[in-house]
């Protein structure tokens, strides 16, 4: 033992006395993580979110949230002599005034987008593996806030610099609020101080910005990852994989090193990027004033799918009895992304009760052995992006020379059609992936190889599969699960059934969920299959022991058979270990 | 190097032991079979570590020595702020070396064979759920709560209007000003009044309907809207009153929202979009069309301003104008309907 190794264990035993800290440690740092690369997407939102913090921290200490007028005295000579607010002047200062300071604006911003998109694909990982069933739907709703909450830091943070983009971000906001019916009115009001830009609203934004939400963030990541550490991580199949078990490498030191390591990684590769790519040029937008706008201003990208709403909407209003509804403004702006964001919430109850599925999931869904779940998942996707068009359609328009006017009537047309067909695409593409799955469980995988048989019939050679792919397959027929039954309408007595009809609807959206399914073969025929496949490929070998071998090179593909080789090519099969 | 089989001989997951090694085939590394080859990765990780260190170095010597408004071009990045640049990359590549030496050691020296651990249901033994429950009931017992129904209900009423303080104390988020009935009232006048001039924005200065030639625009607000701001310290004013001021052939103008509220084609209007409150300034003086920027509704403008497309439901308001003995453009009134987005007392 070093004498760092006994000072440290000198500290252990100091705090174990006082903790039992080693009750704890001793259970933990054996625990196993297994290994795939998308399990790195929470991690990235993870460490984006600690640059974060520690930008910010920096960050808070030179800003000035404050919409009090001043002239603008620094080394930015454009806008020496010009009035804006403290807030942007502030802004300024950080960005050529302070050194560094630009680049911790800019990795703030970097880290943020790739926060809200490592948040994002995270979730989409999460739902096209079904981990989100049993027993972690705690885990998934508090993934559907913390995005929600990711994308109001987000926003909250770009109206601070009050720069012309900014601002115009939060006219947009304050447009969208005054808009709900009834509290609208008064809900703008007292969230902005009064009328429009007034002079709290940075500040008020403020304590939002560093500390309502980054509180509820951090406080709401630790509780999702006390969550993972308790029921341990899903894995994907694979050999000597069961819903029982993980398999994978231990905290320490393996996994230690690589999760540590990425961190740095992460951290790295966003202060590379506030260092060569340029982010949120506030100095060229100008500070903000209501009557002026950048014409092609573009939010940051996951504001996006709600902008594109509020484009394509209709142009609806009810103006009745001395009220005005803004249909427009509040089911784009208000209405859907409430919906949405319930809905998503809500998912893997609505999931668990159609396939009426009790158990506990500790193995991931291959997305294809759950095709209704996947279709649902590319149908909604491609709503997303359909909505990013619409959020783009002016750069579109003017980049391709179309009209605005017909790309939002397609759009109109194309966000009730297209996501449909995608449902349909991509539940095909799932049952055509099963099937295949199915034959290479049957027959095993075709290896390209022709054969000649001795009656002149040519066969291709199937392959017994290799352990893995085999176990990857087979995983699906632990977690089929067959159809509700129709439930009877009365019971055997004659009473009737309170439910019937709830039972009813259940039983025939599981119809819907597992009806097109293609079977799983049964264990015994995939047995069956693969030793049949093993013999097929070993009768390969006793033709290219025959003497006339070399002349039947191209119809045996020549695989095994080296020309001017002595051995049989039963001998060659043996050295490579009975592997083709 | 560790021994990758160390694990084996493990018993079976108990704490702190060793766990059983995964039945996986498993390929053995070149670093595990190859000393020499051990060797290069423990070499390069090392100099990942050292490079890190020399990088923290280049970071504090651009921090000292680079002038802050240097500046240098970089092939496809152009001409860019030689203090960032040096500080982003010194402190990415510091930060990134650490990371990729601790990964690299990761794949390369240390095991890579995996183990298993086994998982347990998550629900608790029956044993512990009944000992829950008993302990619950015992409390509902001790406390009385089933039985004193006055005190149950009357703890439950105060807990419903404990938050009531809480919430009254928002209301001053907006001061009302005494003269102000409601934020109706603020949201439906501006500063025009009968006489205010109408000045260029930015210049202030007053402008003569001679000024403006046909197919101009001029984006303005009212004479006062300087010394309005000064005292109210905010640009409220400004975020209603702000017009844009266009001229047309008179016979252009198909309709107006009042009679005669141009001054021989010149006409003004509104720039805050009645969408969600965009300013707008693309105009196009051939069709007349103003285009909002932000969701792209579109107004036409010699047709009262009413929409032709888009997501705004309500036409732009039109002030009505004319000129003063001097020949100045000013307003004749405020505007006739509110400006800017809808709202629901707006009727
Ligand atoms: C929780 C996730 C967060 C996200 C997604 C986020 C995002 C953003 C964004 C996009 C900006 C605009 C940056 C620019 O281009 O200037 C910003 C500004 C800012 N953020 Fe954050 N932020 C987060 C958390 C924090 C925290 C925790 C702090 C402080 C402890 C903080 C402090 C600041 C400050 C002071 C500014 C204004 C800086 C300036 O405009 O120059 N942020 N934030
Ligand atoms: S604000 Fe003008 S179209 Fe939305």
């Amino acid at each position: 033992m070093s004498t760092v190794e006994k000072a440290g264990a000198g500290v252990g035993t100091y705090v174990d006395k006082r903790l039992g800290s080693n009750r704890f440690l001793s259970r933990s740092l054996s625990k196993v993580f297994p290994d795939h690369w998308s399990f790195m997407l929470g991690e990235i939102a993870l460490y984006s979110f600690i640059v974060i913090l520690l930008t910010g921290t920096y960050l808070t200490l030179f800003f000035k949230p404050s919409m009090v007028e001043v002239v603008y005295q620094g080394s930015y000579v454009p806008l020496k002599g010009i009035e804006m607010s403290e807030a942007y002047a502030s802004s300024l200062d950080i960005s050529f005034d302070v050194r560094g300071g630009l680049l911790l604006r800019q990795m703030h911003h970097w880290a943020a987008l790739i926060f809200v998109a490592a948040v994002s694909v995270h979730l989409l990982r999460i739902f096209f593996t079904g981990a989100f069933r049993k027993p972690r739907e705690f885990n998934w709703i508090i993934g559907v806030v913390l995005l929600t909450l990711a994308l109001g830091a987000g926003f909250s943070g770009y109206s601070l610099p009050d720069d012309l983009l900014s601002g115009t971000g939060l006219q947009i906001a304050r447009g969208i609020v005054q808009a709900i019916p009834i509290i609208g009115t008064w809900g703008a009001f007292l969230l902005f101080g009064g009328q429009f830009p007034g002079d709290d609203f940075i500040s008020r934004i403020y304590s939002v910005h560093i500390l309502l939400i980054p509180g509820l963030i951090l406080a709401l990541v630790t509780v999702h990852l006390m969550m993972v550490w308790v029921q341990k991580h899903t894995q994907f199949p694979g050999p000597g994989r069961t819903n029982n078990n993980v398999v994978g490498y231990p905290l320490m030191p393996v996994y230690m090193a690589k999760a540590g390591g990425f961190f740095f990684i992460v951290f790295g590769i966003i202060a590379l990027l506030g260092g060569l790519v340029s982010i949120n040029p506030i100095w060229i937008f100008g500070p903000y004033t209501p009557d002026q706008v950048s014409a092609g201003s573009q939010p940051d990208w996951y504001i996006g799918w709600l902008d594109g709403m509020l484009r394509t909407m209709p142009n609806w209003e009810t103006a009745v009895g001395g009220i005005t509804i803004s249909w427009n403004v509040f089911i784009p702006a208000v209405v859907l992304p409430g919906i949405i964001f319930t809905a998503m919430a809500l998912y893997p109850f609505l999931e668990a009760w159609v396939t009426g599925d009790k158990r506990e999931h500790h193995l991931l869904d291959r997305p294809r052995n759950a095709p209704v779940r996947t279709a649902i998942g590319v149908m909604s996707l491609t709503f997303y992006m359909l909505l990013w068009i619409g959020g783009a359609n002016d750069v579109i328009a003017t980049t391709f020379d179309l009209s605005i006017n017909s790309i939002t009537w397609f759009l109109r047309v194309a966000l009730f059609v297209v996501p449909p067909l995608a449902f349909v695409f991509a539940k095909r593409v799932c049952l055509g992936l099963q099937r295949k799955d199915r034959d290479k469980l049957l027959h095993g995988y075709e290896s390209g190889r022709i054969l000649r048989l001795p009656h002149g019939e040519f066969v291709e050679v199937h392959q017994p599969l290799d352990v893995k792919e085999r176990a990857i397959i087979e995983s699906r027929l632990a977690t089929d699960h067959a159809p509700l039954p129709m439930p009877a309408s009365v019971d055997a007595y004659g009473v009737a059934n309170k439910n019937y009809r709830a039972k009813r609807l259940q039983a025939k959206l599981s119809r819907v969920w597992y009806g097109d399914q293609v079977p799983a073969p049964t264990l015994a025929e995939i047995e069956e299959g693969q030793h049949h496949a093993a013999h097929g490929a070993l009768a390969e070998a006793p033709l290219h022991a025959h003497a006339d071998a070399l002349e039947n090179v191209p119809f045996h593909g020549g695989v095994l058979h080296n020309p001017g080789e002595e051995k049989t090519n039963q001998q060659q099969l043996d050295d490579r270990g009975g592997h083709l | 190097m560790t021994d990758v089989n160390t694990h084996e001989q493990s018993d079976h997951g108990s704490a702190g032991g060793r766990l059983p090694v995964a039945d996986v085939p498993h390929k053995p590394r070149r670093t595990d079979v190859d000393p020499k080859a051990a060797r290069r990765a423990e070499r390069q990780v090392a100099a990942m570590f050292t490079l890190s260190v020399l990088f923290v170095i280049l970071f504090v010597v651009a921090y000292v020595a680079i002038p802050k408004d240097a500046n240098v071009y970089i092939p496809v990045l152009g001409l860019v702020g030689a203090m960032n640049l040096a500080l982003g990359v010194t402190m990415g590549a510091a930060v990134f070396l650490i990371g990729a030496g601790a990964i690299q050691w990761a794949k390369k020296l240390m095991p890579d064979v995996e183990v298993v651990q086994e998982r347990h249901e998550m629900q608790s033994a029956p044993a512990d759920t009944a000992a829950t429950v008993d302990q619950y009931e015992r409390g509902k017992e001790e406390s009385g709560f089933a039985g004193y129904k006055i005190i149950r209900r009357s703890l439950l009423g105060a807990l419903a209007l404990f938050p009531i303080p809480l919430i009254v104390l928002l209301r001053d988020l907006w001061i009302q000003p005494s003269d102000t009935p409601n934020p109706q009232a603020e949201l439906e006048t501006t500063l025009w009044r009968k006489g205010s001039r109408i000045v260029v924005d930015g210049t202030y200065t007053p402008v003569k309907a001679t000024d403006l030639p046909v197919g101009g625009l001029i984006s303005a607000v009212p004479a006062d809207l300087e010394e309005t701001q000064a005292e109210q310290g905010n640009q409220n004013a400004r975020g209603k009153a702000a017009i844009l001021v266009v001229r047309m052939q008179p016979d252009e103008i198909r309709s107006q929202q009042g009679e005669n509220w141009d001054y021989q084609g010149i006409l003004a209007y509104s720039k805050i979009c009645t969408h969600v409150g965009c300013p707008i300034s693309l105009y196009e003086h051939r069709t007349h069309h103003l285009l909002c920027p932000c969701h792209q509704s579109t107004f036409d403008l010699a047709d009262s301003g009413n929409v032709i497309f888009g997501p705004a439901a309500r036409r732009m308001p039109q002030l009505p104008i004319g000129v003063d003995d001097e020949g100045y453009l000013v307003a004749l009134a405020d505007f006739a309907e509110p400006v800017g987005p809808s709202f629901w007392e707006r009727g």
